[in-house]
């Protein structure tokens, strides 16, 4: 066992937050990429249009710089609003609000895509009959295109999912106290940053492996339905 | 918005992209070039071959880059056996760490890509070369290479791109690359807005370039996937 010098608890405190900072993307990321989703397949040009250079702009600058923008810009953005209202007190947007944003609208664009393939993988003729046999728009939602919608963008959310756990590390660039920053930080005390930076790396790993273990069975789980070969 | 300050400020943040463009196009040469043989590996029935090969692949791709550049960068240093080795004037420069790090972690993603690129290689193809008495390795390098390449060429662009977004984390080891640059200038200026959107407008005139590149090299990788062009 590697000797930690008592950070072990420092260390899980911050896997801790990084867990959650990594849920919490998850959730606005989800409602991004629906979002992107229904624009990309609308029939409104402006929206298309929008969704598309959403889409274009994420895929092509880096995560760090997009945090950045919105942790200092998104901030001095703030402070400057606030001043035109009348007040002169310093705002700065929480590295948790200024992450969690960031990476749920990184995890948006490429869930657009996701969702935007699955949507289409539902045969349109399932849709026709659940239409003839009756069903409302939303129940033709519901009991449809939902549980195939889920089953089709599985794989791919749970891609994202891995490299959206990665990409929390970057957060402690903006001083979030989470795995990557705390992890710093004992090794900034002990002097010893290969034993505390391989610590970290091996809770990463053992993130990865059990979010493997847990798509492989959701996976599953989903195409219980699906006859196979 | 300070128009003055962005303009002023271009000829640091290209001495960046500079930087930027070298880190990526010396990791990526330098990943393919270990990337092929890990796949090769990869694939191999022998288990003392794939398992280590699989080991290194899920290792560095299942921890953040940002851990591996500084278990490179910090942390080599603290064992006295590095810092006495023959190796240490490379592990104390950030350039070299940056380009070791990119390299070995695009090496990885590239060897996964390779690996599914080489068991999609139709299995005729290998047999004829088989049958016409081709050793192995003659095998490999005209018939079985050329094609995965080219049945990886899409992946493999995600890949460059995924890399030259990677890239901006040289500038959390102190170095000058496109993001670093454009950090210290904020710094000193405290414009974010202005220097990080123009930074960002580089990146993304960068991945226009590498998107339109590859797809030219598609284009040109697969004569036999063209439509005919027809004289009258």
């Amino acid at each position: 066992m590697i000797e930690l010098h008592g950070y072990g608890p420092l260390l899980l405190d911050g896997a801790w937050l990084t867990l959650r900072v990594a849920f919490a993307s998850v959730a606005v990321g989800l409602v991004f990429g629906l979002i992107g989703a229904t624009a990309k397949l609308s029939n409104s040009v402006i929206a298309r249009g929008a969704a598309t250079a959403y889409t274009a702009i994420v895929r092509g600058i880096p995560e760090l710089l997009l945090l950045l923008i919105i942790f200092y810009g998104g901030s001095l953005l703030l402070q400057q609003i606030w001043r035109s209202l009348g007040s002169d007190s310093y705002v700065e947007i929480q590295p948790f609000v200024a992450g969690t944003f960031t990476l749920g609208f990184v995890f948006g664009a490429y869930a657009t895509e996701v969702f935007r393939g699955a949507i289409l993988s539902v045969p349109k003729g399932q849709i026709e009959a659940a239409h003839a046999v009756g069903m409302g728009r939303l129940q033709v939602l519901r009991r449809v295109m939902l549980p195939q919608v889920w089953r089709f963008a599985l794989p791919g959310l749970g891609n994202l999912w891995l490299v959206l756990l990665k990409d929390t590390s970057l957060i402690s660039v903006v001083n979030l106290n989470e795995l990557m920053y705390n992890s710093r930080s004992a090794a900034g005390a002990t002097r010893e940053p290969f034993t505390f930076f391989v610590a970290a790396a091996v809770i990463y790993l053992a993130f990865t492996i059990v979010s493997m273990v847990m798509l492989q069975y959701s996976e599953k789980r989903a195409r219980r339905g699906v006859r196979q070969s | 918005m300070d128009f003055q300050l962005m303009i002023d400020s271009i000829p640091q943040l290209l001495v960046g992209v500079w930087m930027t463009v070298k880190l990526v196009a010396l990791a990526l040469a330098l990943g393919i070039c270990i990337a092929i043989p890990l796949a090769l590996g990869r694939v191999s029935k022998n288990p003392f071959l794939w398992m280590p090969v699989y080991s290194f692949i899920f290792i560095f791709r299942g921890t953040p880059l940002l851990v591996q550049i500084f278990i490179v960068y910090y942390g080599f240093g603290q064992s006295e056996s590095v810092r006495e080795s023959i190796f240490w004037p490379f592990f104390k420069e950030a350039y070299w760490c940056a380009i070791f790090t990119f390299s070995l972690n695009t090496a990885a993603y590239t060897a996964e890509i390779l690996r599914g690129a080489i068991q999609a290689v139709p299995h005729g193809e290998v047999e004829a070369a088989q049958a016409l008495g081709m050793p192995r390795l003659l095998m490999l390098r005209r018939v079985v290479v050329p094609r995965a390449f080219r049945l990886a060429l899409p992946a493999y662009g995600n890949e460059i791109i995924l890399m030259l977004k990677g890239s901006a984390l040289a500038s959390t080891i102190t170095l000058l690359d496109l993001t670093g640059v454009a950090r210290v200038i904020v710094a000193r200026t405290f414009a974010p807005y202005e220097l990080f959107l123009i930074a960002a407008v580089m990146y993304l005139v960068l991945t226009l370039i590498i998107v339109r590149t590859l797809k030219y090299a598609e284009w040109r990788l697969s004569p036999h996937l063209r439509p005919p062009r027809y004289s009258d």
